[in-house]
């Protein structure tokens, strides 16, 4: 049996085990690991996730038992001091010496931290291990409003965004004159340090640190300028340093910039016992300073060790893509393009920040590298390209600027990889891996590449093209790619709307016994209730566990965990007495009041205990459910029309009430936004809702399918001049083709978008009646318009409804962790 | 804020020293939540009816601190009962109290028992 030391249970000692004990018996290696720090390896990659809540047992790679089950002798909180070679012993803090037949050193690096006077004042950390996080998290709570980051890298701007997310005051400091310069040109670093500048972080470039002031903790920072920062923290990330002390120690040759030499079987020169790999090993002058090439190394060693084949290490790919920062920054390749002759094509768009660059050779043929910031969304691909060597398309820009003229872009698919193109890095899975997977096993689900191959389980920058490439050899076997609502049930929403209406089937729970598997889940839950409701118009509250939260308790939860409460005002149009109610009511209770974009108002920070009795108020001066909780109608928006307006050419707001109170309540795939305007200059916004009508002088034009919100799209025209009862009837048969074909959670601008045929054939739907399903559409129409009743007033009047409306089922007391603080004069959810 | 996490540890069915006699069965909905106090914890609790079967969970969604768990629509993954939070539809194991969307903290499950129409949840005090 051969003897194993393993110094060091980082991520990579950890992947060696993991390598070593799947690839031969247990009983052909005795294996021992020593580890300085206190827990078995855990995620650093992963470390800043400890900022937002993650435990030291969420990030662990294994826990200690997986070391018991591998036979792996675990030995953490132990410090190896000495390698004595020539008795082939290493020894600990503690003075016990253990023999190895073969070492493995992965001992990794650690901060480096430049000599600047006042370095070990308190307040200055590095960030690199779960202790250093602890010291941070405990020191910025109670003695820090600002923070300074010294180092503006890939880990010096993660540092920020963590220390920025506590709510202290940020500032990164780089030495050279932009961002990341390791992986950025300067048009892209700019790009970057304007975006970070508007999240907060005050960027201060071509800073030189002489010295860190302060009477035992520190109060700032010296440049060499003469200029000064004052703040209360620093973390240094100025970069890594290996941990080669030990091999120094035992003449084992190190290189210049640090790390144990090795050759490309990841040995040291002196000793062919002693391998190793990781941020301590230094090949060819170079430390890799990620995972992947660490993983690499491991699994190299381990094959090695077992008499498997091995690959020589011959170097490995440094591209990255920045995690966390809410900046997509990527660069791949040789970012600079100086490695050899090349051109490069640039796109810049400094309002919406966005900087994208491409190297391509001078013959035009390959990709040599690049740097993408604020939209990375290419990165996957075109990595793969520059490492595949892959052909061009003959435009190369359509890489960076999307195909133009409705072609497909170029050569940008998944299809287009080599079987060797690696997939994900971390794990070194190959696309010709994936396929086989899924073409040779059957395997159909992401979850299931994930947990056979790994793909996907490290940085999780390759989920986009797992994904794809799932999808793309699936269709490729003729395997129809159904648009299944989720697992529990094998039918579009499309399919399952018939199937309700057709056997009748009014709950959930039948559904799911008679077409369905499983308990369901959050997906098919709200979007069966949403079909329940647009084909029986039953109250929703009698199957109040399958409604959003916003649906069950028939309010919109906000921070905090209180809820807001908005009465219905049709079109806008509200009297004095009824504006004084709603104040007395928010007076009363408490309730921070805002106008809303859809013309109304909106109360908020109401318990959920509170709720029935507010509306029992609102009811009882005549108000009703605004819905603004539900997948349904919203507001129909309008302007004051021809009756006030000296522009006006139709009574807009009485249309709009019209409209408004004959949809109100109605369930749909996603929310319903209506608006009427007066006359052509469109005060009230009708382009942009998903059905508008805008007056004319011989009655009205309506338009539908627009959108706001984050994508905004305008409404089409879908016919001109009609009276008022053919303009209802239309909106009638749209918005039941609608919630009968769309998908859940769709707008109606995406689902036009992804309508076959777009608005022409849903003009011939709708007006035409080519499929002559038109009359039966308004009688759907008709039948949800006969059965609306106000969801809040059945459940004021019934005690049984209103006993569900409270916080704790066994306390009669409101949630006692809510709280407000004041703004304003009104009050917020405390933070 | 963390301190409010700490406070949920998960309760391990052979360790229980106290079973809290929380509500009678019909306090809860068939298939979905409700909240509990005891002491100063708030503990969701669900009926799966279709399966028979009762869990407990913080009623603490560790995202973004929210006391909303209870509010959540609850189901399946596979065999894997879970709930998802209202607010952002994060998923957590009610076995496990994994979160199985996403990299969250894991939650503290309770064990349930029901006895004479009454649910009980224990706790190792
Ligand atoms: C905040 C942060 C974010 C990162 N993000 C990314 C990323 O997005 N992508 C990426 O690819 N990489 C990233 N990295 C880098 C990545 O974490 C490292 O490349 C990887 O952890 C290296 O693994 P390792 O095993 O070589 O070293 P380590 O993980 O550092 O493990 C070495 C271990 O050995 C122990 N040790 C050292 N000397 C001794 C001794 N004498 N006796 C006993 N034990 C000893 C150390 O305490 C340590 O636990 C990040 C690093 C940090 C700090
Ligand atoms: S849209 Fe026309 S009618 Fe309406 S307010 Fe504007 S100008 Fe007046
Ligand atoms: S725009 Fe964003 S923040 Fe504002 S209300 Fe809508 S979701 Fe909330
Ligand atoms: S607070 Fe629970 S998912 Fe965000």
């Amino acid at each position: 049996m051969t003897r194993i030391v393993v110094i060091g249970n980082g991520m990579v000692g950890y992947k060696f085990c993991e390598k070593l004990r799947a690839s031969a018996p247990a009983s052909d290696f005795k294996v021992t690991v020593f580890g300085e720090e206190p827990w078995p390896a855990y995620d650093r990659v992963h470390l800043s996730a400890y900022f937002s809540g993650a435990t030291a047992d969420d990030l662990l790679l294994a826990p200690r038992s997986w070391y018991e089950e591998k036979d792996i002798d675990l030995r953490t909180n132990e410090l190896i001091v000495a390698i004595d070679r020539d008795q082939k012993t290493v020894r600990s803090h503690t003075g016990v010496e253990t023999s190895y037949d073969k070492l493995v050193l992965a001992t990794g690096s650690g901060a480096f931290v430049p000599p600047v006077n006042g370095v070990e004042k308190k307040g200055v950390f590095v960030y690199r291990s779960l202790e250093d996080l602890d010291a941070i998290i405990d020191f910025g709570k109670k003695n820090a409003k600002s923070a300074a980051v010294m180092g503006g890298g890939l880990l010096g701007l993660e540092a920020a965004k963590a220390v920025m997310d506590m709510g202290l005051d940020t500032h990164v400091i780089e030495f050279a004159p932009r961002l990341m310069p390791r992986q950025l040109d300067e048009a892209g670093a700019a790009i970057l340090k304007a975006k970070l500048e508007a999240l907060g972080i005050g960027i201060h470039l071509s800073k030189n640190t002489k010295q860190i002031t302060g009477n035992g903790k520190l109060t700032g920072l010296d440049f060499a300028d003469g200029s000064r920062l004052a703040v209360d923290m620093l973390v240094i990330s100025a970069g890594i340093r290996p941990r080669d002390e030990l091999a120094k120690g035992c003449g084992l040759a190190t290189a210049p910039r640090g790390g144990l030499v090795v050759n490309e079987f990841l040995q040291s020169r002196e000793d062919k016992d002693i391998f190793a790999i990781g941020e301590v090993a230094s090949y060819q002058e170079m430390v890799y300073g990620l995972v992947a090439p660490g993983y690499e190394m491991a699994s190299q060693v381990a094959n090695q060790l077992c008499g498997k084949e091995v690959r020589p290490f011959l170097g490995f790919d440094m591209s990255t893509k920045l995690k966390l920062i809410g900046v997509d920054v990527a660069s791949f390749g040789d970012p600079f393009g100086e490695a050899e002759p090349s051109t490069s094509i640039v796109y810049e768009n400094k309002t919406r920040g966005i900087y994208k660059r491409i190297n391509v050779s001078k013959d035009g043929k390959r990709l040599l590298g690049g740097v993408l910031v604020g939209d990375a969304a290419a990165y996957g691909i075109l990595l793969q390209m520059t490492q595949n060597k892959m052909p061009l398309p003959p435009d190369p820009e359509d890489l960076i600027l999307g195909a133009r003229g409705g072609k497909e872009p170029a050569g940008a698919g998944v299809e287009s990889l080599p079987d060797e193109a690696q997939i994900c890095s971390c794990e070194n899975v190959s696309k010709g891996a994936i396929s086989n997977l899924i073409k040779i096993d059957g395997i159909s689900k992401v979850d299931e590449i994930k947990s056979c191959t790994g793909a996907g389980t490290g940085c999780g920058g390759c989920m986009p093209m797992v994904n794809d490439l799932l999808k793309q050899q699936l269709k490729a076997m003729g395997k129809q790619v159904k648009n299944v609502l989720c697992e529990h049930f094998e039918y579009s929403r499309q399919e399952l709307l018939d199937l309700v209406k057709v056997k009748k089937i009014k709950t959930y729970d039948e559904l799911l016994n008679r077409v369905g598997k499983g308990d369901g889940c959050e997906v098919c839950k709200p979007a069966v209730a949403s079909i329940l409701a647009s084909t029986w118009n039953e109250l929703i509250v009698k199957q109040d566990s399958i409604q959003d939260t916003n649906d069950r308790y028939l309010a919109n939860i906000q921070k905090g965990g209180t809820y807001s409460v908005v009465p219905r005002i049709p079109g806008g149009e509200i009297t004095p007495e009824k504006l004084i109610v709603i104040g007395e009511v928010a007076k009363k209770y408490k309730l921070y009041t805002k106008v809303t974009g859809g013309q109304r108002i909106d109360l908020f920070g109401a318990r959920v205990d509170q709720l029935p009795d507010i509306w029992e108020e609102l009811i009882h001066a005549g108000f009703e459910s605004g819905h603004a909780y539900g997948k349904s109608l919203r507001t129909v928006k309008s302007c004051v029309g021809s009756t006030w307006c000296r522009y006006g050419v139709q009574d807009a707001v009485s249309f709009a009430i019209q409209v408004e109170e004959r949809y109100r309540g109605l369930r749909s795939p996603h929310k319903l936004k209506g608006a009427v305007s007066g006359c052509i200059r469109e005060c009230a916004e009708a382009q942009s809702k998903d059905f508008g009508i805008i007056a004319t002088e011989k009655g009205w034009n309506l338009y539908v399918c627009g959108n706001g919100g984050s994508k905004p799209q305008h409404a089409k025209l879908l016919v001109t001049d009609v009276d008022s009862a053919t303009c209802l009837k239309y909106i009638d048969r749209f918005l039941m083709f609608y919630i009968r074909t769309a998908e859940p959670l769709t707008r109606t601008a995406t689902w036009l978008n992804k309508l076959e045929g777009g608005l022409e054939y849903l003009r011939d739907v709708v007006v035409n009646d080519s499929l002559g399903i038109g009359e039966e559409l308004e009688r759907e129409m008709a039948f949800m318009i006969q059965t609306y009743a106000c969801e809040w007033k059945e459940v004021v009047n019934n005690p049984e409804l209103r006993a569900k409306f409270r916080h704790f089922v066994n306390d009669t007391s409101g949630d006692p962790t809510v709280s407000f603080q004041e703004m304003r004069g009104q009050k917020i959810p405390a933070s | 804020m963390t301190t409010k996490l700490e406070m949920y540890k998960t309760a391990d069915n052979s360790k229980i020293t106290t079973w809290f006699k929380a509500a009678p069965v019909s306090a809860l909905p068939e298939n979905g939540g409700a909240c509990i106090k005891y002491k100063d914890l708030q503990i969701a609790i669900y009926k799966f009816s279709r399966r028979n079967e009762w869990y407990a969970c913080q009623n603490l969604c560790p995202h973004k601190m929210q006391m909303a768990l209870s509010r959540g629509m609850i189901g399946s993954e596979g065999d894997e009962p879970k709930v998802a939070c209202p607010f952002h539809k994060k998923t957590f194991s009610l076995k496990s109290g994994q979160n199985l969307n996403g990299d969250c903290a894991a939650i503290a499950t309770y064990p349930v028992k029901v006895e004479e129409g009454y649910v009980y949840v224990g706790f190792e005090d």
